[in-house]
């Protein structure tokens, strides 16, 4: 097993982690604002260990380069949807159980 | 409760003034960023599998320039010195804030979290940078931007600790700002 | 090597299990399309690992198009309910303080 496959398994196990805790942590928190959040691990950090581990074991070819393109566009897609979901329950009139009303007033 | 942005049904498009003429710079960035995008994904060196994505290439500009995509806004030249030092950055604060909330999700206390909206204040002044601050302040886990009014946002946060990040503006200090739109 | 890939291909399955758990339980319609989302980019987590254990980089070609694809369905879902909403509720705002089953569009 060389360096550079050593690194790989290390970064795939840590991303393999990352997205059960995520799950765990979609199933554990209390409403849908609070899950918002542990989906983020799954989109941002997760996935990028996850490809980052498999990038190395594909060196430095095509496949790689693929591979961080499937990143960035993750990257750049997450957020939107994110924010889609967001909105749409804000506009519906979900709110938090604990917290009503409108939100607190802007602190400055 | 206030929206900025109209709802759907009674959204067409923002109206924006129209430029009096097409940039011409962000047109050939723009080709050549997609034809780099093909290459990438086909791989092929054969004539024929060229001249389709030359073709292709050439449709999607004309679209993009049809649908008046094609702009500072959704080609930010005039940021490419700063944006790799932005991404460097807002990769680090997601890994930081990532470690944040899997620290929440472990502990086995329920005040772990404390999930609430807060509204907080950007210095950003143009449309592009509060719209990458907001995208900002969502991919980084712990916040989402939930709305954007003038220079409001309304930020959801998991804990105090990034609540109290949104506020203190770290993400707003890093965003490259323009003071003014560019000129075309 | 391969050992270690199908122990991940596990992790991502199990993960993968989470969400569909959170899909089926709900209990608003954004938890549900929140989990689906997830459930998409671990698809093409998986798939991407697929391609690795396969040694082939053209199954990267199909996850990079899943992930395309889970995000348009996603924003077209939430665009579907956004209108369903704003065409049947009242006013937005007003109620719906209990984070339930308010949240449905209505039919």
């Amino acid at each position: 097993m060389t360096w550079l496959q050593l690194l790989a398994t290390l970064l795939l196990g840590a991303g393999s982690l990352l997205l059960l805790l995520a799950g765990i942590g979609l199933l554990r928190f209390p409403h849908f604002y609070a899950r918002l959040h542990a989906a983020a691990v799954v989109d941002t950090l997760a996935a990028a260990l996850f490809l980052a581990g498999l990038g190395c074991l594909f060196g430095a070819t095509l496949g790689t380069v693929k591979l961080g393109l499937i990143l960035l566009f993750l990257l750049f897609t997450s957020p939107t949807a994110c924010h889609a979901l967001a909105r749409a329950a804000w506009v519906s009139g979900l709110r938090e159980p604990a917290q009503p009303g409108e939100p607190p007033p802007s602190p400055s | 409760m206030r929206l900025c942005y109209p709802s759907p049904p009674r959204c067409g498009r923002l109206v924006r003034p129209r430029p009096p003429s097409l940039p011409m710079k962000h047109t050939i960035s723009l080709t050549l960023t997609l034809a780099l995008l093909w290459w990438v994904l086909s791989g092929y060196p054969q004539p024929l599998l060229l001249a389709f994505g030359a073709a292709s290439v050439a449709f999607t500009v004309w679209l993009a320039r049809r649908m008046d995509l094609v702009d500072h806004e959704s080609h930010p030249l005039h940021w490419s010195w700063r944006l790799p030092h932005f991404w460097a950055r807002l990769l680090r604060e997601i890994a930081i804030s990532n470690l944040h909330v899997l620290a929440a999700i472990l502990s086995p206390r329920r005040d772990a979290i404390a999930p609430h909206f807060v509204r907080t204040r950007t210095r950003q002044t143009s449309a592009l940078g509060k719209t990458t601050l907001a995208n900002a302040i969502t991919l980084t886990p712990g916040t989402v931007t939930v709305d954007l009014c003038d220079d409001e946002l309304l930020v959801h946060a998991l804990t105090l600790a990034s609540a109290q990040g949104v506020v203190e503006g770290q993400l707003d200090a890093l965003v490259p700002t323009d003071v003014e739109e560019p000129a075309r | 090597m391969s050992g270690a890939l199908v122990t991940c291909g596990v992790a991502v399955l199990v993960a993968m299990g989470l969400a569909l758990a959170r899909a089926l339980l709900g209990p608003s319609v954004y938890d549900r399309i929140l989990a689906v989302n997830s459930f998409g980019t671990k698809t093409v987590l998986l798939i991407a690992l697929l391609g690795a254990v396969a040694g082939r980089a053209d199954y990267f070609d199909v996850a990079l198009l899943y992930a395309l694809i889970n995000f348009v369905s996603t924003v077209a879902m939430m665009r579907y309910c956004e209108s369903a909403e704003a065409s049947t509720a009242p006013e937005p705002g007003t109620g719906g303080s209990e984070p339930g089953e308010s949240a449905e569009p209505s039919p």
